[in-house]
């Protein structure tokens, strides 16, 4: 039991698989202008992943081992189908925002990767854990960067208008750069300097260390 | 005329890495040394510009609604087999370039050669192919595109690793080292890059 949990809440902050592991950056970025399209995207990364590596792992034993990325690959593509179509049918709208980045999941290396280091040397219920919690790593850090976004960018959360605009009559300026491109990497960048100043394991050793010369050297 | 204009456009106005974060991962992992940088940069521009023409031959003539009215089925309709069908035709473009490369040109095969099986999952060559699907490019088109955004790709790859090469001697913050200082300067890049934005020719 405390094994699964482990499994589970681990990828959440300790071994997230965005902010340390640096996978699946990709999409994060891209759907976070606003929060509906980051919600929907968690749901269709956190299905997947956690459905394709209960798939792999429950196969794991027949997978011929040169051919093992392909295996993955077709495995993992056909449960992105299923979860491209159903948001089609259900979401139509949000489905057009998330354009091309549903069939992206394919290639988000956090479901790979999991595939590739977890699902192969471990059972189904395990493997299964294991790709929920890092869906939900990924999503935490989605719906954190979502929100700045969206509040920040466009004075709303879910549409619904939260900080009163100018544009409304209100008195909150609107500031355009949280909707474009370069905020999202800002939001990130500074985010893993708050984690890493909260946990001080994840602080990366940097090549060059500057040296301090006492006096007493110099002279 | 119009052909360069998207170019410019898929090169630098909506660049895949910097504007629609594509093979950020590969993007982040890769860029520590300039050369290392050109050799990936150089296998994602030749990958680029054969798989999304060879995609969209497959898309046009396999599976998109009505595609398969030469065969005499004008009912058809496979165009959710795309992502399966995409990712197939990535896979092996890229194992049959890297026994090429491997037989005929072993030189280039040892430059390129570690960075051919990375470009599998990279999102910009997957990215590439998918975009050109949604917008409906031409044969030409999706030519100028694939090579346009390549070399965006390439060139953005090229310059965040120039900048963290110069960037080894500067006291960066502690929690900031490393991952962090690179999202940072990767935003700096996006923002000057979208100093393209408007250019028409």
């Amino acid at each position: 039991m405390g094994e699964a949990r482990k499994v589970l809440i681990d990828p959440l902050v300790d071994n997230n698989p965005v902010t340390l592991q640096v996978l699946g950056i990709c999409s994060a970025l891209a759907v976070t202008t606003s929060l509906l399209p980051a919600l929907l995207m968690c749901l269709a990364l956190t299905s997947v992943c956690a459905l394709s590596t209960a798939a792999i792992s429950s196969i794991r034993n027949r997978i011929p081992n040169n051919i093992r990325i392909i295996v993955h690959m077709t495995i993992i593509a056909s449960f992105v189908i299923v979860v491209d179509q159903m948001l089609k049918a259900y979401a139509f709208e949000t489905s057009k925002q998330l354009s091309v980045f549903v069939g992206l999941i394919i290639t988000n290396c956090i479901v790979l990767g999991r595939a590739e280091a977890f699902a192969m040397k471990n059972g189904v219920g395990m493997s299964f854990l294991d790709g929920l919690g890092n869906g939900l790593g990924y999503s935490v850090i989605l719906i954190f960067v979502a929100t700045v976004r969206e509040l920040f960018g466009a004075g709303s959360l879910l549409g619904y208008e939260i900080l009163h605009t100018v544009a409304n009559g209100g008195w909150y300026e609107t500031n355009g750069l949280m909707l474009l491109p370069p905020s999202a990497f800002f939001i990130i960048g500074l985010m893993i300097w708050g984690i890493r100043a909260w946990k001080k394991a994840q602080v990366e050793n940097p090549d060059y260390q500057i040296h301090e010369v006492h006096r007493t050297e110099v002279l | 005329m119009e052909y360069i204009s998207l170019f410019i456009q898929a090169a630098f106005v909506e660049n895949l890495a910097l504007a629609f974060f594509l093979g950020m991962c590969t993007f982040l992992a890769v860029s520590k040394k300039v050369e290392t940088a050109i050799g990936l940069g150089a296998a994602v521009i030749v990958i680029q510009t054969i798989t999304v023409p060879v995609n969209h031959l497959i898309y046009t003539y396999l599976l998109a609604p009505g595609a398969l009215s030469w065969a005499g089925l004008p009912e058809v309709d496979l165009s959710f087999l795309g992502l399966v069908s995409y990712i197939g035709v990535i896979a092996a473009l890229v194992q049959i370039l890297e026994m090429t490369l491997d037989k005929h040109f072993p030189k280039l095969y040892n430059a390129l050669g570690i960075f051919l099986p990375l470009i599998t999952v990279n999102c910009a060559i997957l990215g590439g192919t998918l975009f050109m699907v949604e917008r409906a490019y031409d044969l030409p088109e999706s030519v100028v595109f694939s090579l346009g955004s390549g070399f965006g790709w390439a060139l953005a790859v090229i310059g965040l690793a120039g900048i963290r090469e110069k960037l080894k001697y500067s006291d960066v913050p502690e929690g900031l080292q490393g991952l962090g200082i690179t999202f940072i300067i990767t935003g700096l890049m996006s923002l000057s890059f979208m100093g393209f934005s408007g250019i028409q020719l």
